[in-house]
């Protein structure tokens, strides 16, 4: 990420776990950081009521499974839950209304879990001490999680600042002073660790 | 996640669903190629959610990347209503249509 070493060597990435799944070892800075973004995810997708409310009366509020039918106002979340009918309004919004619910909240469970990972794997509330490594190990359902969220913050992160086809040359090139050439980088990073974590999962079918 | 009732609002559905699929053409899930997501990924999910071999799994990656999209399943609706959710599920960028006759 930042060329400052602000946090020491880099993960080289997730590598194949012999029993299936992936290990992979980080840097207390970075297992901090995977955790701001698997947090900020969190937080977008619990930001946004997603169901719609049900009225006043008690037993309609009680009866209601629904969920939104049009799409979310924030940039990412409309990526997140894309429109399933481009030409079809109401069936799009019939769609919507019944999984919109159900992706939120695998995709804020999915991203709790990197979490939970992370904090039991020896990241503590705030890190404090420099050199402190933290040693990830998951099995196949686990590491299919984390890759599956990886993409939800990836998207976030691209979302947010605006990339497109074929312009990296465009984000390399901004200076370093600009913010979003840190947060290009970060999503970079992110990119590769995907990248190793489906390599290490493809070897092991 | 209290799922028990949850379900049922879907299962009404299914019904007009199927009337519908049985007199149309059945419909695809489509995938469109979005600046993001990596290659790799992509393939590994037509690999590990469809069951596809991995030379037809990057035959359709690169329809998406190259063509801007691809027709990724062809089923009934209420499949491919499945379909598109799992593929949202993975963060791609699905939606379905009708099959062209």
């Amino acid at each position: 990420m930042g060329d400052d070493g602000e946090g020491g060597e880099l993960s080289e990435g997730f590598q194949r776990r012999r029993k299936g799944g992936a290990v992979a070892t980080f840097s207390g800075f970075e297992a901090d950081l995977l955790r701001s973004l698997a947090s900020q995810l969190v937080e977008l997708l619990r930001n946004e009521v997603a169901a719609p409310s049900a009225g006043d009366d008690p037993l309609e509020q009680l009866l209601d499974f629904s969920g939104p039918t049009t799409a979310p106002e924030d940039p990412v979340l409309a990526r997140l839950f894309p429109t399933a009918y481009p030409d079809d309004a109401e069936a799009a919004g019939e769609f919507r209304r019944f999984t919109e619910g159900t992706l939120r909240d695998n995709k804020a469970q999915a991203a709790v879990r990197i979490i939970e990972t992370l904090e039991d794997s020896g990241l503590p509330g705030e890190l404090a001490v420099d050199g402190l490594v933290v040693d990830i190990e998951l099995d196949r359902d686990e590491a299919v999680t984390w890759l599956k969220s990886f993409t939800d913050i990836r998207l976030a992160l691209a979302t947010r600042l605006g990339v497109e086809e074929g312009d990296e040359a465009y984000w390399l090139a901004l200076p370093d002073e600009d913010p979003r050439a840190h947060v290009y980088d970060i999503y970079q990073w992110v990119g590769y660790l995907q990248e190793t974590l489906v390599d290490a999962l493809s070897r092991s079918r | 996640m209290t799922a028990v009732s949850a379900p049922t609002p879907v299962e009404l559905d299914q019904p007009e669903v199927e009337d519908l699929t049985f007199l149309d053409r059945p419909w695809v899930t489509i995938v469109w190629n979005d600046p993001v997501n990596l290659m790799s990924y992509v393939t590994y999910v037509f690999q590990s959610y469809f069951g596809y071999g991995k030379r037809k799994a990057e035959k359709l990656m690169l329809e998406v990347h190259n063509d801007g999209k691809s027709a990724v399943s062809t089923g009934s609706r209420e499949e491919m209503e499945r379909d598109v959710q799992a593929m949202h599920e993975f963060g791609l960028w699905a939606t379905m249509e009708k099959a062209e006759s």
